[in-house]
């Protein structure tokens, strides 16, 4: 669907209002029922063991002794869990993630689960299973693990992407590569070079609700699952791959989500719940520990990335080239691919090239990340950009202007570019009044750029028109943060009725097609469209409807603001019918009205963000305060203005807390430090200043409204606008995230 | 293991339980009573999601024993509204959109209710270290502030 041109003058009567949420309510009166809010009649509590060890062979489990314990009424292990994957890498990745098979590959790998009457019985019953181990050398860290001598992880990981094909495994799964022009005869030519390595510690997304779910399995092969997850549809197919189940006697219905960050985009201990209920023959319920989440789930890649970029006297970016390594967790990944990808993005550039490695590790299997990969290639690239724009002798923000990529710029990771927004971020921060303000001493002030692809993705909605002429929206994209608010407002705006008219549900996998998850800042650009359709499919049976009513020809009636119109000399007189009235009528006029859409919604734009931060750095603790934080950020058109608003400013909180803080620290044993929110530490109310957000509409040309996603790029800046504002303020590069005191207090002495 | 009779108070209703001793009172509200709006994020006091008023004093519920609230008062989000009226940090809360995902909400709405019965007029710093033990991960909490001194205007009759 492209952009309808008239949209740009016209004014919007829905989009664009900053309603209530329909899910409010229920929400702020603790009515609204997440992953753990839900029980089943005689169900069980289930529980996991997991592995104390960061590498290990598992020799023996012995569950004997469990079993018989009262109270327990089930416990499986990998052989409950037999391998269906059908020679599917990433889906047997998934299954071994789920529960270790051969060996457990960090430290928190599932080996084990019970199913007991309650939480307390559950509990004893892991502390009575046997687990013989063989303990493995292991590595933690990735430049350890991207050695040749480093311990092996998987003996069949050859390199993909490198000719000739390697003679032995190593723990590199791929290598990727991306650019154009000649880098080197570039370089040659730079007046100004600036090469460094920088580095990135792992984080987890942090959504505060853990991963949960109901699993119920009955004996004649149907079976229920209540889940909290980014994408119910795909667990669905997950669990139904791993269990040998048919999806479609697999119902999975999508909680309330608290949160999800990309950490609930594939399954964790979903396939074990079930294979507990099946084994069991009643409901079970999986709720995993803060430790667990920490331990097993989410996190995203530790880095270590070189970049070397030139510059011309004149300013100009001759030539770019970095060199990615991220762990991916003991499974194969492609983040670093998706590093090498954005690295970039955001600049026009005659000569480039971008390396990614993925490198296996013993940590938890890698997931999405908000923007996965990107802040950590953003921190490299635009800390390095801000050092080659003080080499030139330019203002950080008139050397990225020169330099911005723009409408018909071929992106450093292949294709051209439409209409994009890096150059208006840019030129709107370079006018903010945050730029000129003064900064005291100790302090600095960063800025820095972000990219993100964003994604469409396949998409189904049905909206249905009761008899009283309010609408049913069903959609598919799991709500994360208001898209049920935002896709009222685009049914409403459609329909041209109000925002109160219409109720829109996220369906569960039996009631809707297929959608696929709510990623790639998909949610409300996807469904979006999809409503779009379905409310103009509607439209047409509207119009039919009232040609029938009025007995004439239905291309004389038109649709407008909530209305069938009458149109042409002969009817002109007829008063025109509401939605409701039609609707009222519907019982004698064909049955049911409603708008069903089926789409895979192509044309996400690309998104891009331009982000201020102030800090003041303590020069006796290197403790680091955020005073002033300003996020500027494309969002083609703002349905709900004030949900971007909370996307662009939870984005940055959580860059910030990866930039001064969070990290996963694990000690010699290969074991996990600070599995808890008192030692692993996000950022709370009293760390952080107000964030000042200013959205920016540069329309999408591959949606109706002019709508792109806008949840993920405020996390791309972040990082390297911190670490600009520190290095500003104490006078030394920073070149490892996060900068927490001791870090500081090291560069400062150096 | 036999089972502690305890009897309380919650949100002005009368309430009894039979407990185990281990048995923290999140579980006993959640799983016993029914009350799913008191959420549990961490189960080590880190977050607040499980925040509640214990007569007068904002405890963390996980941190705390079924048996402890014998003879207790104990409010929860699930008392704050009055039949259809919301309270109006509650209110607030919804206008200013201090919540995405939602999960925190009760515990940051039950934190910030006890802020100001103690502090009716709270600076923004106020807020900040008076709501610092409760997390939220989506919002960045720009919104949370302002939503919070909004109502405390609101209740102050400013």
């Amino acid at each position: 669907m492209t952009f309808d041109p008239s949209h740009a003058a016209r004014s919007f009567s829905s989009v664009g209002t900053r309603p209530i949420r329909p899910d409010g309510v229920d929400k702020v009166t603790g009515r609204a029922r997440y992953g753990a809010d839900f029980n089943m009649p005689g169900q069980l509590i289930g529980r996991i063991l997991r592995s104390p060890h960061a590498h290990a062979v598992i020799r023996k489990i012995d569950t004997s002794k469990a079993e018989q314990l009262p109270g327990v009424k089930a416990v499986v292990t990998a052989a409950d869990l037999p391998d269906l994957t059908n020679g599917d890498t990433s889906m047997y990745d998934i299954l071994d993630n789920c529960m270790a098979r051969r060996k457990a590959l960090y430290d928190g790998h599932a080996v084990a689960a019970v199913a007991a009457i309650d939480a307390h019985t559950a509990r004893q019953a892991l502390k009575l299973i046997d687990v013989e181990y063989e303990l493995l050398p292991h590595v933690t860290d990735v430049d350890q693990a991207f050695a040749a001598d480093a311990p092996l992880i998987n003996d069949t990981i050859i390199t993909k992407g490198v000719d000739p094909k390697p003679d032995r495994a190593s723990n590199v799964s791929m290598r990727s590569q991306f650019g154009h022009g000649d880098v080197d005869a570039g370089m040659a030519k730079a007046d100004f070079v600036v090469e460094r390595t920088f580095r990135t510690e792992q984080t987890h997304q942090g959504y505060i609700e853990p991963h949960a779910c109901v699993a119920n399995v009955s004996s004649d092969g149907t079976a229920d699952l209540w889940v909290c997850t980014q994408g119910h549809f795909v667990y669905r197919q997950h669990c139904a791959q791993l269990l040998g189940l048919e999806a479609s006697k697999l119902r999975v219905t999508s909680s309330e989500i608290g949160g999800g960050f990309g950490g609930k985009t594939h399954v964790w201990a979903e396939p074990v719940a079930l294979a507990l209920s099946r084994k069991a023959g009643r409901p079970v319920k999986l709720v995993m520990t803060r430790d667990e989440v920490f331990r097993a789930t989410g996190p995203t890649s530790a880095t270590s990335i070189d970049v070397k970029i030139g510059a011309l006297k004149d300013g100009t970016i001759i030539a770019a080239d970095a060199t990615l390594r991220y762990s991916c967790g003991p499974y194969a990944g492609s983040w670093a691919e998706v590093g090498a990808m954005t690295a970039f993005a955001c600049y026009k550039l005659e000569n480039v090239r971008t390396v990614g490695y993925e490198v296996l590790v013993n940590r938890p299997k890698t997931a999405a990340y908000r923007a996965p990969s990107a802040p950590m290639a953003a921190f490299a690239v635009e800390s390095a950009i801000d050092e080659l724009a003080k080499k030139v002798g330019m203002d950080a923000v008139d050397f990225r202007i020169k330099n911005a990529a723009q409408e018909g710029t071929k992106a450093s990771y292949g294709p051209v570019y439409g209409p994009i927004g890096i150059g208006p971020t840019l030129e709107a921060v370079k006018n903010h009044p945050h730029m000129k303000a003064p900064l005291g001493k100790n302090q600095g002030r960063g800025m820095a750029c972000g990219f993100w692809f964003n994604f469409g993705g396949q998409t189904c909605t049905d909206l249905n028109i009761g008899m009283d002429g309010t609408v049913s929206l069903a959609v598919g994209t799991v709500d994360v943060g208001g898209s049920r608010a935002s896709l009222s407002l685009v049914a409403a705006e459609e329909l041209g009725i109000d925002y109160a008219q219409v109720r829109a549900v996220i369906a569960d996998t039996s009631s809707l097609g297929y959608n696929d998850m709510t990623d790639g800042s998909r949610g409300t650009f996807s469904s979006s469209m999809a409503t779009i359709s379905a409310a103009r499919n509607a439209i047409k049976i509207l119009r039919a409807r009232a040609a029938q009513m009025w007995d004439i020809p239905v291309e004389d009636v038109t649709w407008e603001r909530g209305h069938a119109v009458a149109k042409g000399e002969t009817h002109g007189n007829l008063p025109n019918l509401s939605l409701k009235e039609i609707a009222a009528a519907s019982g004698t006029t064909g049955g049911p009205i409603a708008g069903h859409s089926e789409i895979v919604a192509d044309g996400a734009g690309v998104s891009f963000a331009t982000h201020i931060c102030d800090i003041e750095v303590d020069p006796e603790t290197g403790a680091t305060k955020v005073l002033r934080y300003t996020v500027v950020q494309d969002a083609g058109k703002a349905v709900h203005p004030t949900y971007v608003e909370g996307q662009y400013q939870g984005g940055a909180a959580q860059g910030i807390g990866w930039a001064l803080n969070e990290e996963y620290i694990y000690g010699k044993d290969g074991r996990l430090q600070n599995a808890g929110f008192l030692d692993y530490r996000i950022p709370v109310c009293s760390d952080l200043p107000m964030i000042d957000t200013q959205i920016l509409e540069i329309p999408n040309p591959n949606h109706p409204y002019g709508v792109r996603g806008v949840g993920e790029t405020s996390i791309v800046p972040p990082l390297a606008a911190v670490a600009n504002a520190v290095s500003n303020a104490v006078g030394v590069r920073m070149e490892h995230i996060p900068m927490s005191p001791p870090r500081i207090l090291a560069a400062l002495e150096a | 293991m036999a089972g502690i009779a305890v009897s309380t108070t919650i949100n002005g209703d009368q309430a009894e339980f039979l407990c185990h001793p281990d048995e923290t009172l999140l579980e006993v509200l959640r799983e016993r009573l029914g009350l799913m709006g008191v959420k549990e994020g961490c189960g080590t006091g880190d977050c607040g999601a499980c925040s509640i008023i214990l007569d007068d004093r904002l405890v963390c519920s996980c941190l705390v024993l079924g048996a402890e609230a014998e003879g207790r008062r104990i409010a929860t989000v699930e008392g704050m509204a009055q039949g259809d009226k919301l309270h109006p940090l509650q209110q607030k809360f919804l206008e200013h959109a201090a919540l995405q995902c939602g999960i925190c909400t009760p515990g940051f709405l039950i934190a910030a209710k006890d802020l100001l019965a103690k502090n009716p007029d709270p600076t923004e710093e106020e807020i900040r270290f008076g709501l610092a033990g409760n997390l939220c991960r989506c919002t960045g909490y720009d919104k949370i502030v302002r939503a919070v001194q909004d109502a405390a205007s609101v209740m102050r009759g400013a």
